[in-house]
């Protein structure tokens, strides 16, 4: 028996676990390039518009650090700019989660010793993960490429950009696949990859910030994602940058096969560090258990919405050039929410966005009531003397104070960004913030609902918790794009939320959402009550 | 007799599945009872009612004289839960997760604490997610046995212990019986039962089969006799109450003065009689072997094993 043994039949069963997940996360990928290509063409019809937003964009630091480097002004080249880099990230992400969902996740929930134990080699599980990663890249490349191609694109430049992004996620299946050697969880192996990943994107960006003779553009050559962009889609296609990520990738997954072949089952090779034998003084109630679970994770979300925060921001300034002459994006932007000016418009727009964005972190944290509930961690809570509200509140209250949290952040990168553009930071700051944070009461509103699911209907929470937040989304975005119905565009808390900044602000459409948050978590809470646990 | 736990006529379904069929359970203050039953039986759903997780569909139940859904908080502080399957959060040392279910309990003696972590031989620095499930079981254990509190309930708390530590509980349990807790020990080791309980509540397919003290339930059923008589007893055949008689006559090779080797399970209640038999016969050894809780455990789970229900106790 070889270290590879058995590795088909469990590369089988991999696949049928993953035959939704994978060809979702492929599929959201290549639409979104191919998309975004298709809705360039029909907006910049002339060389003239395209130029205009190719100037606007290659003289701006701050635009080029968040896109990646432009290297020309056809529509291609647009596309490739708009979303190659962070397909690329896109890309590594999802290596990331298929990699470790294959073989530390597995590893960890025990699964694998049961598969260990029959005829199959020490690496197949390693190996398994590899080639379902390796195969999702490439089945991305090439549809990719199709998809631009199909579209009118020139093929050369399509399927550049469509191997730049899949060999870059190739990296990362070979990161993924050290990580997942090195720590004994699944959630560590990932949060270390995922910061290798963004690692890259902020070198990539540092380089591309520099613009086409800046003494930082070197930053390019040195990161994955840098190499993605080097490959000069639709710009002159230089093939031969695609060695190195393919090469980069074999040297790493080499490193992770002879790591695999120390480690024994269930460990990592960093060691789990041992954590106090005493509980703090604090941690002593409901909400303390939730808040140390959660608290790594919300310093994540804040993070990461203060630098989206930054990057709407810090286009915002630019966003009339950014548009150019394409009367039909403008007139889309301010149908998402505009009323006065197109950056104001844009600026609500986005913070509609972030409002979905924190409603599903909120949504996320009421949910893991439900599964602490199945997965038995609720009981010893509730056989203690904590009462079912008690234990219920101190998730909602990590929830509902972690979403302001989120909203806060956003306003924040935004209004310290926009404002450092335009030299009236004070200004703007409180304004963005504000702007923010009046999405509060709309994310309570679709956070409640989940709240109430929990309480009454405890089966079906987690398919109508979210699903509750996808409509919501559906709604807000493509409602005034499609003009649905108003009473259709009225079932979302988002449409009631004040079109900020620029917007009037109505503190009654404000009241009626709190109010309608507050009893739907009261209907929840007294269904919670009054069921059975578990 | 005052009753830490009074369960009468308990009934619970889930959809058309019935968990509970009119239970009876009946558990005094300062002794520990057993609480036995197969797989499936309804012990963990009965428990869970009275942690007032679970409301039940009929019948009552009292818990420390208190109602266990109107009152699950108060009754939650005068009591300690050891769950058959722990599961903890992953990224909390389990040091940290018996201070905090014993805060969450409202108070825990910090001495106990240390001793008890000692005598489990147990790392309270590893996270819960590195525990193996024996040291998980330990952590819930630890928890429970450090808070000060009336009753304990443990539903199969040394599944995964290694014989070593299931010693050491024993010896915990015993101590705290001595300091006159109550404990309702749900178990499958009928070893750990006998050695442990007092009395003893059978149950099977959602329904009390047995309760009682293992002394009474032993008088209900058979003890089993084997012995070498100088001479072939009377007819032992005929009389009420033996089962599966096994008579050798050795009465014509007569070797060393051995008549007869006799073999014979017999009814407790009707041992006098065949005792005086087996004296008449003139005995040479005699060895009597009490029913062993496995056996009652057996005869109750087996199908058919109801022959004894509604056997006065």
């Amino acid at each position: 028996m070889t270290s590879l043994t058995g590795s088909l039949p469990l590369a089988e069963l991999a696949a049928r676990r993953d035959r939704i997940m994978l060809p979702a996360w492929i599929y959201v990928l290549a639409v979104l390039m191919v998309s975004t290509g298709y809705s360039f063409k029909k907006l910049y019809k002339t060389p003239q518009s395209r130029e205009a937003v190719y100037s606007g964009i290659v003289h701006d630091p701050t635009v080029l650090a968040l896109g990646g480097p432009l290297y020309g002004s056809s529509v291609g080249a647009l596309t490739v700019y708009k979303y190659g880099a962070i397909s690329a990230l896109a890309a590594g992400l999802m290596s990331i989660f298929i990699v470790i969902r294959h073989t530390r996740a597995d590893e960890e929930s025990g699964r694998l010793e049961l598969i260990g134990s029959t005829a199959v080699g020490r690496r197949a599980p390693l190996a398994v993960g590899v080639l379902l990663g390796a195969a999702a890249n490439c089945v991305l490349a090439l549809l990719m490429g199709a998809g631009l191609a199909a579209i009118g694109l020139p093929a050369g430049g399509a399927f550049a950009i469509g191997l730049a992004v899949g060999t870059c996620g190739l990296v990362f299946v070979g990161v993924a696949a050290v990580t997942a050697q090195l720590s004994a969880s699944a959630r560590g192996a990932r949060a270390i990859a995922i910061c290798v990943l963004a690692a890259s994107y902020l070198v990539m960006s540092a380089g591309a910030a520099a613009g086409s003779h800046g003494g930082t553009r070197w930053l390019l050559w040195a990161s994955p994602i840098g190499w993605a962009t080097q490959v000069q889609a639709f710009a002159g296609d230089r093939w031969a940058v695609l060695v190195l990520p393919v090469a980069c990738a074999v040297v790493v997954t080499v490193i992770a096969a002879l790591l695999a072949a120390r480690h024994d089952l269930g460990t990592g090779l960093l060691p789990d560090r041992p954590g106090p034998a005493t509980a703090s003084a604090w941690l002593r109630s409901p909400l303390a258990i939730v808040w140390r679970q959660q608290r790594a994770g919300l310093a994540g979300w804040a993070v990461g919405a203060l630098v989206a925060g930054a990057a709407f921001g810090s286009i915002a300034g630019n966003i009339g050039s950014l548009l150019g002459s394409g009367t039909g994006l403008r007139s889309a932007v301010a149908r998402l929410g505009g009323q006065s000016g197109l950056t104001d418009a844009y600026l609500a727009a986005t913070m509609g966005i972030m409002g979905l964005v924190a409603a599903g972190y909120a949504i996320s944290v009421v949910l893991r009531l439900r599964s602490d509930e199945t997965a038995g961690r609720a009981d010893p809570v509730l056989a203690a003397a904590v009462g079912r509200v008690r234990w219920a509140a101190g998730s909602l209250t990590v929830a509902a104070a972690g979403a302001a949290v989120v909203l806060a952040a956003t306003g924040l990168g935004a209004g310290i960004s926009y404002g450092l553009r335009g030299g009236d930071t004070g200004t703007q700051l409180p304004r963005l913030l504000g702007a923010a944070l009046a999405q509060w009461p709309a994310v309570l509103a679709v956070t409640a609902v989940a709240v109430a699911v929990f309480g009454l209907l405890p089966g079906s929470s987690v398919a109508v918790g979210w699903t509750a937040l996808g409509a919501a989304a559906v709604v807000t975005l493509l409602g005034p794009t499609l003009r649905l119905a108003q009473w259709i565009q009225d079932i979302s808390p988002f449409t009631h939320v004040p079109k900020l900044p620029g917007g009037t602000v109505s503190a009654a459409a404000l009241a009626w959402l709190c109010v309608a948050a507050l009893a739907l978590g009261a209907a929840g809470l007294a269904g919670l009550r009054r069921r059975d646990i578990g | 007799m005052t009753e830490a736990i009074a369960v009468s006529a308990l009934r619970k379904s889930y959809g058309k599945t019935v968990a509970l069929d009119g239970l009876d359970l009946s558990v005094a203050e300062g002794e520990v009872h057993g609480f036995l039953g197969p797989n499936g039986a309804g012990k963990t759903t009965t428990i869970r009612v009275l942690l007032g997780l679970l409301h039940a569909d009929g019948g009552t139940a009292r818990l420390l004289g208190g109602d266990p859904w109107d009152d699950a908080t108060a009754l939650h502080r005068r009591l300690a839960y050891v769950p058959g399957d722990v599961t903890l959060w992953p990224n909390l040392t389990g040091g940290e997760v018996i201070d905090l279910l014993g805060r969450l309990r409202g108070g825990m003696d910090a001495k106990r604490r240390a001793s008890l972590l000692e005598r489990f031989d147990l790392d309270p620095t590893k996270k819960a997610r590195a525990y193996s499930k024996g040291n998980r079981q330990k952590v819930a254990l630890i928890a429970a046995l450090a808070s000060d509190v009336e009753l304990l309930i443990l539903d199969e708390p040394t599944s995964g212990l290694d014989p070593l530590m299931e010693a050491t509980f024993r010896e915990c349990i015993e101590e705290e019986a001595g300091g006159g807790r109550t404990v309702l020990l749900s178990s499958h080791i009928l070893s750990e039962v006998e050695a442990l309980c007092e009395r003893v509540t059978i149950i099977r397919a959602g329904r009390t089969v047995e309760s009682g003290t293992l002394a009474e339930m032993r008088h209900l059923t058979r003890t089993s006799i084997a012995a070498d008589l100088a001479r072939k007893p009377a007819d032992l055949g005929a009389l009420p109450g033996v089962h599966d008689l096994d008579v050798q006559d050795f009465t014509r090779s007569g070797a060393g003065g051995l008549g007869a080797r006799v073999r014979c399970e017999v009814d407790s209640d009707k041992l006098d009689e065949v005792l005086r038999r087996l004296a008449d016969a003139g005995v040479l050894s005699l060895v009597s072997q009490p029913p062993t809780l496995e056996e009652l455990f057996l005869r109750h789970y087996a199908a058919g094993g109801l022959a004894v229900e509604g056997a006065p106790v």
